[in-house]
């Protein structure tokens, strides 16, 4: 009993720490879609994250300015979308494609010749990382069953970007259902010329959308490299930032069941790292692939109208352009 | 005559020398126009008169290439739809600028939402839309989505989005289209009650009885440029019609009686469902003969479009039968598409020839073989043969009179009546048995217009069958042998060309009166 | 007399008076945009402390500088112009496809089996057995996203991503578990029969008494011609290209005309994976002589860059394909010579020239048609 609870807990634990950054980054693009940027560059702003975030905490050992570097760099990408797509009408697609590619290259370029060490940066020392947070009274609650293990190795020691992303969730869900802005992003991701015609502008509200993807993704990617882990490594984000696009379809591009496809992903992710070689009763050892690709699969299916139906906003992926 | 009745104080909305180019298009030349305040004020002209962009350019959606704007008497700045809201002017635009998830009530504070968060503004627009909606009788579910709403109540929707943001102007630009006749009555008697309450109403048409109806002044333009302002008690129906097209209108085209032969489309029962399952065509029977053009007259959205297409196999049937010289072609479905029907003779010059009758990026020569790309005239065992392609295309060129003639130029570089002689001579030139037209003048140059009748009725005196749609009375007055009447998705009458007198067509088409 | 001149200027074919005349959209335009992600990825170059023409003249020098680098160069070339040509039947279809990796991936493994089954058999047989599958292979990954796009409205670029990452899970299961070399570590197949290789160029040219040095460049290079020429005759001159293309303008124009818009989009699909799967036998039957993890290393984005630098003509894709190829090279070269510099900053170019030809085609091109309108205009008029 007490063995069964140990290892849902470490499940628990390790879903939450992959779930974060994803959390994050479907977020940062469930801002942009719902406004109407269809945005596939996730991968690229948060390895531009990631390792700006590494890189400015080496160099200067305080990890809170790598993660305003990282923010900052995202931020700089998804301007450069917001240019592209939102100034000057450019394909939503290929922006996020240039700047996934560019960033694939420029990561490991820079790293390369500023830290000779391969395209890595050097292993950051504990202070050089964001910071866990650690809660009174674990030995208190301690005594309690359920209660107190899961204080323990669940909510204590949670690091600090895991909180900030908990915020982030239930604030978006505020935003959304809520507040003005929240009606207006609505809005113009559905019907941009409404929004024009009532008066506000809809190149405006969309570049605050993307700015808001940016400063999302910047996080998320400092998460990878500089809370998570503990320096960059090329290739860091492994392709979390599709996973992440992957998981906004799957929750139909509303906050909580966005949230709740983050959790299904990353909870599948640590049981496939569990369950690597462990025969299953019925099927037998079930190939860890087969486990990676089920987040894909399910998209796919969820797109197809097999498993329910997804409906992107209306207006997402076109640009744009006033009726004569 | 010319000029409204100066009344004492300012108009609540004046345009002084106006100008807009799209491109190469003047749109709007030197557009100068009063509105007095508290008055119905007619804008009229045909399609592409520059009506819409004038009204465009005062709301502020459009930016002006010169001219000036004036309310109350004041010059003012509308820069956006924002500047215009500022000074009270709102539009209702004639495709409805709503967001369709969102709630009425959503919808209206989108904007306009009076804090950071929605909660007090939506209290307070709760209460201020039910008094709106008392006073002008307004009446509209505000909790419902909009997109759940029928046509004329969205269109209510849009009046109380620029009442609750105060507007003392409204604009709105052919607000009858997409409208039942009842549907029509309930927004007169709403903007009368706007009248009444001191606001200024103008309304943009192409329908002579709307401003005779309802209108106080009316403004015609022609081609980008005001012809005339006038009272509405002072004009008529004719007087406008000529001032808008700029000549006596006598849209008749010289031709014998028909003579019509055997049957060669005999429609029963056909029903269609549009792409969202809605059955617009409603049961329909009809028989075209070789040798005389039946019209089709009907409020645009009466499910005419879809009737055509159907017809043309570009839609798949919900019922009915459909013969083709006393073949009957539903029985069997590959017969029933529409390259299928091409095969069997049949000719469809669709109603949007950019959208759907052309290939704007292709060609000339490739748009002139579009369904008919696998004729084997123009096909060797694989490649295709672009000699004859070109030649055939130069031939109908010639015979059509295309400018310029150059086959290998994009059909978007094409004005809109060569588009349109483009797509009659490659549906006409193949001698089909049964040709469906719509809206074959639609935005083309009157002399387009004389030069495509002669060719419809042409063909008619070769013995063909035609099917013709058109929302232009006058073109279904002027072309055809008989007239059918559609409303609602029925054929509600049929009357002949020299008994149809526009108020009793009119009437038919409103769905209020069955032939005699 | 103005008018004359007017028409003197239409008559010698430099378009009608405020018209642009073709060169600026194939080929001015293409040059501003490359010039302009060169121009970045220098001051990138800046950044990281080199001197960007150094760079640039060595890079070119170890791309095409001599015979054997010419041979490498072309090898990245033919991979690029299968990519290349699969992003653009799919364009002209008005389809995004970005499964190109994932259908390039699984073409390696169909032209793979073609060679771990052929042992002992003549070469062309082999060469023929592997165009086929990798095809069929490669047809299959695309024609699914097609379908699915076509029959279940699901968007084909995120189905083609999400089939990018389930065609590398299926080929690391197959890789790690199945076809492994028995008793070997790495997740690799055998050594095919060196009798069923591709031939090198260098070897083919031989029987004909040329000699040119040694290089991974091997007769796919010829089919990746071969496919340009075939694309351009399939797509402009028969009836289906003509369909895909109504289809890709215009889908109610293709409906009108009695053509069917799922079939062709399934088809234009089918014939993009088919192109992209012919990168496995490149790589595969003509250099790596086994299925290997990973061994695409991302051609199918580069189809993208080619595709829109090229635009999705094929000459275009080829001069484009020449030019990745010459980054790929020289960028390799250059990052032994340089130990600032390592061979990823050829992505960074590559990802400046769809951001520059791609998503910023609007940036130019209204400035410069306007140029030339004006100018145009100025002639006829004065």
């Amino acid at each position: 009993m007490g063995d069964a609870l140990h290892v849902a807990l470490l499940l628990a634990d390790a879903t939450v720490r992959v779930a974060t950054p994803l959390v994050l980054a479907a977020f940062a693009a469930l801002y942009s879609e719902r406004a109407g940027v269809v945005d596939i560059g996730l991968e690229g702003k948060m390895l531009a994250g990631a390792f700006f975030a590494a890189a400015v905490a080496s160099s200067t050992g305080n990890p809170w300015l790598g993660l305003g570097a990282a923010v900052a760099a995202s931020v700089a990408l998804a301007l450069v979308h917001g240019f592209a797509c939102i100034t000057h009408k450019g394909n939503q697609v290929v922006s996020g494609m240039a700047i996934n590619i560019l960033v694939a290259g420029l990561a490991p370029t820079l790293a390369y010749a500023w830290f000779r060490q391969g395209g890595q940066t050097p292993l950051l020392p504990g202070e050089a990382r964001l910071p866990q947070i650690h809660l009174p009274g674990v030995e208190a609650l301690s005594g309690i069953p359920l209660l107190g293990p899961v204080y323990r190795e669940l909510i204590d020691d949670a690091n600090v970007l895991i909180w900030l992303t908990v915020l982030l969730v239930v604030a978006t869900h505020w935003v959304f259902t809520r507040s003005r802005f929240g009606l207006r992003l609505r809005a113009v991701g559905e019907n941009p010329s409404a929004v024009d015609t009532a008066g506000l502008s809809v190149t405006r509200l969309r570049y605050q959308a993307v700015i808001i993807t940016g400063v999302l993704t910047g996080i998320a990617g400092a998460y990878l490299s500089t809370a998570h882990g503990a320096g960059f490594v090329r290739d860091m984000t492994a392709g979390k930032g599709y996973l992440a696009l992957a998981a906004l379809i799957f929750g139909k591009w509303r906050p909580w069941p966005t949230l709740f496809a983050c959790l299904l992903f990353a909870f599948t992710d640590a049981v496939q790292v569990r369950l690597q070689g462990v025969p299953l009763p019925v099927v037998g050892v079930i190939p860890v692939q087969f486990i990676q690709m089920l987040p894909y699969v399910l998209t796919v299916l969820l797109l197809a109208g097999f498993v329910g139906r997804a409906v992107a906003p209306r207006a997402s992926g076109v640009p744009y352009v006033k009726e004569r | 005559m010319k000029t409204t009745p100066m009344p004492q104080h300012p108009p609540a909305l004046e345009t002084r020398g106006v100008n807009k180019w799209f491109g190469a298009n003047h749109a709007n030349r030197d557009v100068s126009l009063a509105v007095p305040k508290g008055t119905i004020h007619g804008v009229i002209g045909e399609n592409g008169a520059g009506k819409s962009t004038i009204m465009s350019i005062v709301y502020g959606y459009q930016p002006a290439d010169g001219g000036s704007i004036l309310v109350d008497g004041r010059p003012v700045a509308v820069r956006s739809p924002r500047d215009a809201l500022a000074v009270g002017i709102g539009m209702v635009h004639q495709h409805f600028m709503l967001v369709d998830p969102f709630t009425v009530l959503e919808n209206v504070l989108l904007g306009a939402e009076g804090g950071v968060t929605l909660a007090a503004g939506m209290a307070r627009a709760r209460a201020e839309l039910i008094r709106l909606a008392r006073d002008y009788g307004l009446e509209v579910d505000l909790d419902r989505p909009v997109g759940e709403l029928p046509v004329g109540a969205q269109q209510r929707v849009e009046i109380l989005k620029a009442l609750y943001r105060g507007a003392d102007i409204l604009i709105l630009d052919e607000p009858t289209g997409v409208l039942t006749p009842q549907e029509t009555d309930h927004l007169f008697r709403i903007l009368r009650a706007l009248r009444e309450q001191g606001k200024t109403v103008v309304i943009i048409t192409h329908k002579l009885r709307e401003i005779m109806e309802l209108t106080d002044n009316v403004t015609v333009m022609r081609r980008g440029q005001v012809v005339a302002n006038v009272a509405t008690a002072r004009t008529s129906r004719e007087q406008l019609a000529e001032l808008m097209v700029g000549r006596k209108v006598l849209l008749r085209v010289e031709k014998a009686p028909a003579t019509p032969g055997p049957a060669v489309l005999e429609v029963a029962g056909l029903r269609v469902r549009d792409g969202a399952g809605v059955e617009r065509v409603k049961g329909v029977g009809l028989t075209v003969h070789a040798g005389e053009i039946v019209g089709i007259a009907g409020v645009s959205g009466n499910g005419q479009s879809e009737l055509l297409e159907a017809l043309a196999g570009m839609r798949p049937l919900a019922g009915g039968s459909v013969r083709l010289r006393g073949e009957e072609l539903t029985a069997t479905p590959d017969r029933f598409t529409a390259r299928g029907l091409r095969a069997l003779g049949v000719g469809h010059v669709p109603e949007d020839r950019q959208r759907v009758g052309l290939v704007t990026g292709f060609e000339a020569q490739e748009c002139a073989i579009l369904g008919h790309h696998g004729d084997p005239a123009f096909n060797g065992r694989l490649l295709m043969d672009r000699r004859a392609l070109f030649d055939r295309c130069a031939a109908e060129m010639d015979a059509y009179d295309v400018r310029p003639r150059d086959p290998r130029l994009p059909a978007a570089n094409f004005s809109g009546g060569n588009q349109q002689k483009i797509v009659l001579a490659r549906e006409m030139e193949r001698n089909p048995d049964l040709l469906l037209v719509g809206q074959p003048t639609r935005g083309v140059d009157i002399g387009a217009i004389e030069f495509i009748h002669r060719r419809l009725v042409a063909l008619r005196d070769q013995g063909k069958a035609i099917l013709l749609v058109s929302v232009e009375l006058d073109e279904i007055r002027a072309l055809s042998d008989r007239i059918l009447v559609m409303f609602d998705g029925r054929l509600v009458g049929e009357v002949a060309p020299d008994e149809a007198d526009e108020r009793r067509l009119g009437l038919m088409m409103a769905g209020v009166a069955e032939a005699a | 007399m103005a008018q004359d001149a007017a028409q003197g200027v239409t008559g010698r074919g430099f378009g009608r008076p405020g018209e642009v005349p073709g060169w600026v959209g194939f080929a001015l335009l293409p040059l501003l945009n490359l010039l302009a992600a060169l121009v970045l990825s220098g001051l990138v170059i800046l950044v990281i402390g080199e001197n960007p023409l150094d760079v640039l003249a060595l890079l070119v020098t170890e791309a095409v500088g001599y015979p054997e680098a010419i041979g490498y160069t072309l090898y990245y070339t033919t991979s690029y112009i299968f990519t290349g040509l699969a992003v653009a039947i799919a364009f002209h279809c008005g389809l995004f496809n970005i499964g190109g990796e994932g259908q390039a991936y699984l073409g390696g493994l169909g032209a793979g089996l073609v060679g771990l089954a052929l042992t002992g058999w003549p070469w062309p047989v082999a060469a023929l057995g592997a165009v086929a599958l990798s095809a069929l292979f490669g047809a299959v990954w695309g024609a699914v996203p097609g379908w699915l796009q076509a029959r279940r409205g699901s968007h084909i670029v995120i189905t083609t991503i999400m089939f990018n990452f389930i065609a590398a899970a299926i080929m690391t299961y197959l890789l790690v578990d199945v076809l492994i070399r028995p008793g070997s570590q790495s997740p690799e197949t055998r050594e095919f029969d060196p009798g069923v290789w591709l031939p090198t160029m260098d070897r083919a040219l031989g029987w004909f008494g040329v000699a040119i040095p040694a290089s991974p460049l091997n007769l796919s290079f010829l089919w990746a011609l071969a496919c340009c020429a075939l694309f351009y005759l399939f797509l402009w001159r028969t009836r289906w290209g003509y369909e895909i293309r109504t289809v890709g303008r215009n889908e109610r124009a293709a409906v009108y005309a009695g053509i069917s818009p799922a079939r062709n989009i399934i088809l234009a699909m089918a014939i993009s994976g088919a192109l992209a799967g012919f990168v496995g036998v490149n790589e595969i039957m003509g250099v790596q002589h086994r299925i290997l993890l990973n061994f695409t290393g991302g051609v199918g984005f580069v189809g993208i860059a080619v595709a829109l630098m090229g635009r999705n003509h094929p000459v275009g894709i080829v001069l484009a394909a020449l030019l990745f190829g010459v980054l790929a090279q020289g960028g390799g070269q250059v990052s032994f010579e340089y130990p600032t510099v390592n061979r990823e900053l050829v992505m960074v170019i590559q990802g400046l020239v769809i951001l520059f030809a791609g998503a910023l085609e609007n940036l130019f091109k209204p400035r410069v048609e306007a140029l030339f309108r004006r100018r145009a205009g100025g002639t006829a008029h004065g």
